[in-house]
């Protein structure tokens, strides 16, 4: 696995993400996640859905960057991604995180690449940057692909722990029992990363989209920990 | 190595700095970056629960709001009650007020992630293009939270006589870091038995250098003290 990969998939990485729940506070509000025997069907569904977009995508920006594109092609990357999230929520959510990882990443891995990418998307989705950044730093599609998968469900899980209280160790190892789920979605990501971003794939997950709005809704009458 | 030496400015005094090699004394950061120009000055108000940080964040916006273009970052506000308090305070613009969700991790926002709080303060930073200043009010927390110096150019401590009168002696970065400690509600210091000359005395001991303020906003309601050291603070701007 790549270094930058790696970087991208840690909590640590001050890119912004520790504000996100994926939709889990809401689902926690609704009551739908109380315990840990909760969060392996809220996660498996997030990473075949959400978590396979944005694998799909940040596989198919590694590829790009790796490549070299034409001008005009992180906007048509964007615009797929765009039509693809139907959710407006998750849609600035995506924008939030992907212009912290922007602003991170200019740090770590300054590239030509990044400028341009920033030049035709100032506010890009976080798929896209993140793949990017591992395709500039010198790492594979798959590898991109498996970060942004892994963080699809990491992030909720965080969020899970902080929200419910629960034991972080029986936490963990859900996230660990996702490995060959992880392993999949990022596998199948990488085979259509080459493809012409119309054709890239359109996971979708209805429940996910509602929540997100159902979130942004509650925070104008009462305030939620994180921002999605 | 001796632990004085002579060193040449290059104007001419050639006078002695004392050299400390204690690596647990506080001093003022001589080296201290300068704010990019043509960006506003940011400073970050951290504190325990319930020590005043939004009370006093309504204050220098009384005490400044005439004389500086200014906004407000608040992070974690749980309730509509607290929400609407700087807004009903009508001490600010509401557009001049954006808030920020920390994900349960107030000090990781201001400290290890900045990246919500960067966001806010650049899209209000657009919004308002002569902004003077930014105040970013951090989420209640302990006594180890500190701004990062990538998000706050200065940083104000708040604590309370409240707090009981053993908070400045127990330090932490935020007591002992911080560019300037606000000892608030001293007005009610003798209900809860606080002594304020402990508090103050063991404040500068723990500081050094650095300034110490004990204040009532029940008393002086606009902030004097801290509105004039913000003042201090603030780069010169140029024309």
């Amino acid at each position: 696995m790549d270094l930058s990969a790696l970087i991208l998939a840690d909590s640590r990485f001050p890119g912004g993400g520790h504000v996100h729940s994926g939709g889990l506070e809401e689902a926690v509000s609704r009551g739908l996640v109380t315990t840990e025997a909760d969060l392996p069907g809220f996660l498996l569904s997030r990473l075949r859905t959400a978590g396979a977009l944005s694998a799909a995508f940040a596989a198919a920006s590694a590829h790009a960057a790796g490549r070299g594109v034409h001008s005009g092609h992180w906007r048509r990357l964007d615009q797929e991604l765009d039509a693809r999230t139907p959710s407006p929520a998750q849609r600035v959510a995506s924008r939030a995180q992907g212009r912290g990882t922007a602003r991170a990443g200019a740090v770590a891995w300054p590239s030509p690449v990044l400028t341009a990418l920033l030049a035709e998307t100032p506010r890009p989705h976080h798929p896209i940057v993140c793949g990017a950044l591992v395709g500039i730093a010198g790492g594979e599609p798959a590898e991109a692909a498996s970060a942004v998968a892994y963080l699809a469900v990491s992030g909720p899980a965080s969020a899970a722990v902080r929200l419910l209280g629960l034991d972080p160790f029986a936490v963990n190892a859900v996230i660990a029992r996702l490995g060959a789920e992880v392993r999949a979605v990022a596998g199948a990501a990488a085979d259509v990363a080459g493809l012409d971003p119309v054709d890239l794939p359109a996971p979708g997950s209805p429940a996910l989209d509602l929540f997100a709005e159902a979130h942004a809704r509650h925070h104008e009458e009462e305030v939620r920990l994180f921002a999605s | 190595m001796p632990a004085e030496h002579d060193h040449h400015h290059g104007h001419g005094h050639g006078h002695v700095h004392p050299v400390s090699f204690d690596p647990t004394k506080t001093e003022p950061d001589h080296y201290a970056p300068a704010p990019t120009a043509g960006r506003a000055y940011r400073i970050g108000i951290g504190g325990p629960v319930g020590s005043g940080k939004t009370a006093l964040t309504a204050a220098l916006c009384r005490a400044l709001g005439g004389e500086l273009n200014l906004a407000v970052v608040t992070n974690d506000i749980y309730t509509t009650e607290d929400a609407d308090f700087l807004r009903r305070a009508g001490v600010l613009a509401p557009e001049r007020i954006a808030a920020v969700q920390t994900g349960a991790c107030p000090h990781t926002a201001i400290r290890d992630d900045i990246t919500a709080n960067l966001d806010a303060v650049e899209q209000l930073e657009e919004r308002f293009p002569a902004l003077d200043l930014v105040i970013i009010e951090s989420g209640g927390d302990n006594l180890t939270a500190v701004f990062s110096r990538g998000l706050a150019d200065s940083q104000v401590f708040v604590v309370d006589v409240a707090g009981g009168d053993k908070v400045p002696r127990k330090g932490g970065p935020g007591v002992t870091t911080a560019d300037l400690l606000v000892i608030n509600k001293i007005d009610i210091a003798h209900l809860v038995g606080a002594d304020l000359g402990v508090m103050t005395s063991d404040a500068h001991r723990m500081r050094g250098e650095l300034p110490v303020i004990a204040q009532s906003l029940v008393d002086t309601p606009d902030a004097p003290d801290v509105a004039q050291w913000v003042r201090s603070v603030l780069p010169v701007r140029a024309g």
